[in-house]
């Protein structure tokens, strides 16, 4: 295994498009610390673009890939190698790559900017393994979806209805939920409903960061105990590893049972 | 004019006399008076009562005359929880450098460390009070200063315990540099006027740090309320000005950096929010001007709940709040103007400073939250931007007229 | 070397293989052919592990296959579309693979017979069609192993590299190798196979040498044979 994800891993890392993905974030990270001097401001922008834009790249790259490499898959196949460990190699290799350049794209510029003296390290480290998480997340749904579909177009399509279904129409119809039932008690639903959604629960994972004075606000007691203490944060990291590893099972069952 | 005269005579003649009468009783374990009380018997109008150091057991001790009371090194006055421990009638008592323990808790009466009543001229400096139902309690009282004092109680319950600072009927008393925490009401003034409330920190206090009822034309500035339980409240007050004070870090579900209540006619300037659930909370308040105050990470930097007309917010910074402004009602009469926000996404394109698109500071979010409070959850959601964006481009549940029309680019500073 | 029994898959509806039994002596050179969707790819991506057959055993060298994939160090496979890594320079493709199986000597002088020497340092996508097929068949033929898997070999190949992969074939056959040809040249097969197996529709259809082949169709020719199978059964 870890000789495919090795392979897949530099061939990755010389891809044109890891070099494109790794430029965009060193140039958002340049433009939003140097033009606009402001760290906290910063970081909000950049929690905006890690719960969207990460799980749109690591969607669309993941399925990208392996299209691009099923001929290469298919060479692998015939070598003396275990099924699962094919699979793996190469999905580790495109997420760890995909959160290298995440990593390294917006870590350069925040290191120059003297980020390590500030007290914004934590957020900001947070919005990091935030969206490695996401990456991780959502390439294995990308490969998921690949893997069942032959059909490239058949596949793209599934991949970017995914990501607009869990960015956008998910909390389209969690906020017409809470509301049609409001007169519930209601916070062991949301708090379950962000749970079943990566791109809210990293969206909550950070709130607990930026906007803790709001969400104190509220009085529900299981809102208190998740937000008022470790305990959401501990739940929140739990639930995003329970997000990796339930695709990546999949990735294993199927790889067992796939025809190529 | 007449009552000045005949006070400036009673303070020359109290200077003159205790400079050419006064004279000192020592109070020590081996001296020939042991106790507070005795030495208060013994002692002259005027005369100066030296503690030294030691533990004195006593309490109920009746301050009747003008005395000035210092101790040395911080001797320990014990009320063994028996009652209260010192009570000042006479006008023109000093005291100085007493540390005040184990003061008696009761249901039916306020036991304080140090009342003062129905007196003048006061002053109570250098005090450190521990193990205490309250602290510092003047009652219709006036001319007085608290200096330097500081009072660390161990509340636990709002029911059995008292504030730190208490001021009933009692006008022009100025209140400086003391430090409250673990009390009720770290500062609590009811029915006075005139007071300065200056460089005071009042923290980790149960309910408020700082309690205004009833109290006309105060001052308070450069304080500091911090980890209350629900902030500094200020209610049925007129003409109170408050000056650069830090309002941080209250949290909590009824909990603000400011509560103002039927307040009118006030001043907020230089303030600083920050990283309160509420900032300001706005109840029935009338022509207060806000102006150069920082609103910095708080949950709602201000929350107006009706019944608020002409109050003009000039020259704010609003840095990073989840929310600027929330407003339970469509109908707005105040006024929003140069202020800083930096959740405003606007251009400038002829570089004035100021941003060519007004700024709406209410979000359709907020009114969301404040129907359904569980959809808190949904801060920052993408379909929550987008659906905030569509009540910016038309507004159907929040003011219409609610906007700043010159929102600065940068910063304020001043 | 390769035994098959009772081999059945489906892919959705479309029934491929339908309880095909199949067994292939040790040594010699078999030519899998058939018309399209008979079933040929599938037969041998199955027994490549490849495809996961519905039903049936399918073992190579005396072991069932199943949940297995150490014996494909037993087996080396040219595929029939030939598309690496796109980002990988040929030397490196080379190495990777030799990581994945194993040492060997022999690619040095692989390349030297397909004069790829030049196009070493190259990536793989600026490679012709014809060169990536002889990278292909490098790779292949690299390891010493006694089941040779060969899937439209002649693919995009000039007269002098067939002329050479034939070569190649018979010196392989020679050390008494296993090989397994599909390839749409028939006089590439007629010239190179021991034996014909002939699939259609999902079941094998002969098995025998070409010359069985003719007298059982009674056609001169093995192209005309070929013919008169397919026109007979009508498809």
């Amino acid at each position: 295994m870890f000789k495919i994800l090795k392979y897949s891993f530099f061939d990755l890392m010389r891809s044109r498009w890891s070099y494109v993905y790794f430029a965009f974030y060193l140039l958002l990270g340049i433009v939003l610390l140097f033009l606009n001097n402001d760290l906290s401001k910063a970081v909000i922008t950049l929690m905006n673009v890690i719960i969207v834009l990460v799980p749109l790249i690591g969607t669309i790259f993941g399925v990208m890939y392996y299209y691009n490499s099923r001929e290469f898959t298919e060479l692998l196949l015939a070598q003396p190698l275990k099924r699962p460990s094919i699979f793996l190699g190469q999905y580790l290799g495109v997420a760890l790559s995909l959160s290298m350049s995440l990593v390294l794209g917006l870590g350069i510029p925040f290191i120059f900017y003297g980020l390590l003296k500030s007290n914004a390290i934590w957020d900001f480290s947070l919005l990091l393994i935030t969206g490695a998480f996401l990456t991780f997340i959502f390439t294995a749904l990308a490969f998921n979806i690949a893997m069942s579909n032959e059909n490239k177009i058949k596949g793209f399509g599934y991949a970017i209805l995914l990501w607009l279904f869990l960015a956008i129409i998910y909390d389209g119809l969690f906020l017409m939920t809470l509301i049609m039932f409001e007169d519930y008690p209601l916070d062991k639903v949301s708090l379950i409903g962000t749970m079943l959604n990566p791109i809210d629960l990293s969206r909550t994972l950070i709130l607990l960061k930026l906007d803790i004075s709001a969400l104190l606000g509220y009085t529900g007691a299981v809102f208190k105990q998740f937000f008022g203490t470790s305990f959401g944060l501990i739940i929140s990291f739990i639930m995003l590893i329970v997000w990796v590893i339930l695709p990546v099972l999949r990735i294993l069952y199927k790889s067992k049972r796939k025809d190529f | 004019m007449k009552s000045l005269v005949l006070h400036i005579i009673l303070c020359l003649s109290l200077l003159v006399s205790s400079i050419s009468f006064s004279q000192t009783v020592e109070v020590c374990d081996s001296c020939s008076t042991t106790t507070l009380k005795n030495a208060i018997a013994k002692a002259n109008p005027f005369d100066t009562i030296s503690i030294k150091k030691g533990t004195y057991k006593e309490y109920g001790i009746k301050v009747d005359k003008p005395l000035t009371i210092i101790g040395e090194d911080y001797p320990v006055i014990d009320g063994q929880l028996k009652g209260e421990v010192i009570t000042v009638i006479s006008d023109n008592v000093t005291i100085d450098g007493l540390f005040v323990i184990n003061v008696g808790t009761s249901y039916t009466e306020d036991y304080a460390a140090i009342r003062v009543r129905k007196s003048k001229h006061f002053v109570i400096q250098n005090v450190v009070l521990e193990k205490l139902f309250f602290g510092i309690y003047i009652e219709k009282s006036s001319y007085g200063k608290l200096y330097h004092n500081k009072i660390i109680g161990d509340a636990k319950e709002e029911y059995n315990s008292g504030n730190g600072i208490q001021l009933w009927y009692s006008n022009h008393i100025e209140i400086e540099h003391n430090y409250v925490e673990h009390v009720r009401d770290g500062i609590y003034l009811e029915f006075s006027d005139d007071c300065l409330i200056k460089n005071n920190v009042s923290a980790e206090n149960l309910r408020y740090g700082l309690h205004f009822m009833f109290s006309n034309n105060d001052i308070y500035q450069d304080n500091t309320f911090e980890n209350n339980g629900a902030g500094v409240a200020v209610m049925f007050s007129k003409k109170i000005k408050m000056y650069n004070n830090i309002f941080k870090e209250n949290w909590g579900t009824a909990s603000y950096g400011m509560l103002l209540k039927e307040i009118n006619d006030a001043e907020i300037i230089g303030n600083t929010f920050e990283e309160n659930t509420i900032g300001i909370n706005i109840e029935g308040s009338n022509r207060i001007l806000y102006k150069h105050n920082n609103f910095k990470k708080n949950g709602w930097a201000v929350k107006v709940r009706g019944a608020c007309y002409t109050n003009r917010f000039i020259e704010n910074n609003f840095l990073y709040n989840s929310f600027d402004i929330a407003y339970n009602s469509k109908i707005n009469d105040n006024v929003f103007d140069r202020n800083y926000w930096s959740n405003y996404t606007g251009y400038d394109l002829d570089k004035d400073g100021i941003g060519d698109v007004p700024y709406r500071p209410v979000k359709l979010f907020s009114y969301i939250v404040n129907r359904t409070p569980e959809t808190i959850i949904l801060l920052r959601s993408l379909f929550i931007d987008i659906i905030d964006f569509s009540e910016k481009v038309s507004p159907v549940f929040t003011p219409d007229n609610l906007l700043d029309h010159n929102p600065l680019t940068k910063k304020i500073t001043w | 070397m390769v035994s098959i029994q009772g081999l059945y898959k489906k892919f959705g509806k479309n029934k491929v293989l339908s309880g095909l039994d199949l067994e292939i002596e040790e040594g010699g050179i078999f030519a899998v052919l058939g018309p399209n969707g008979s079933g040929k790819t599938t037969l041998i991506k199955s027994i490549l592990g490849m495809v996961i057959p519905n039903k049936g055993e399918i073992s190579v060298l005396g072991k069932n296959i199943k949940n297995s994939s150490k014996y494909r160090n037993k087996i080396d496979y040219l595929p029939q579309i030939a598309n690496f890594p796109s980002n990988l320079k040929v030397k490196e493709l080379i190495k990777m693979i030799k990581d994945l199986r194993g040492k060997t000597a022999e690619d040095e002088s692989l390349i030297k017979l397909f004069k790829l020497e030049p196009f070493l340092n190259k990536k793989l996508n600026t490679l012709s069609g014809g060169t990536k097929q002889k990278v292909n068949i490098v790779l292949t033929f690299m390891f010493d192993s006694p089941l040779i898997i060969l899937d439209e070999p002649t693919t995009g190949l000039d007269p002098i590299s067939l002329i050479r992969l034939k070569t190649l074939i018979q010196t392989e056959k020679s050390k008494g190798k296993t090989i397994l040809i599909t390839s749409h040249i028939m006089s590439f097969v007629e010239e190179v196979s021991d034996e014909i197996v002939f699939l259609l529709e999902g079941n094998i259809y002969f098995k025998g040498s070409i010359s069985e082949l003719k007298q059982m169709t009674s056609q001169p020719d093995f192209e005309h044979a070929i013919a008169s199978i397919l026109t007979t059964n009508h498809v």
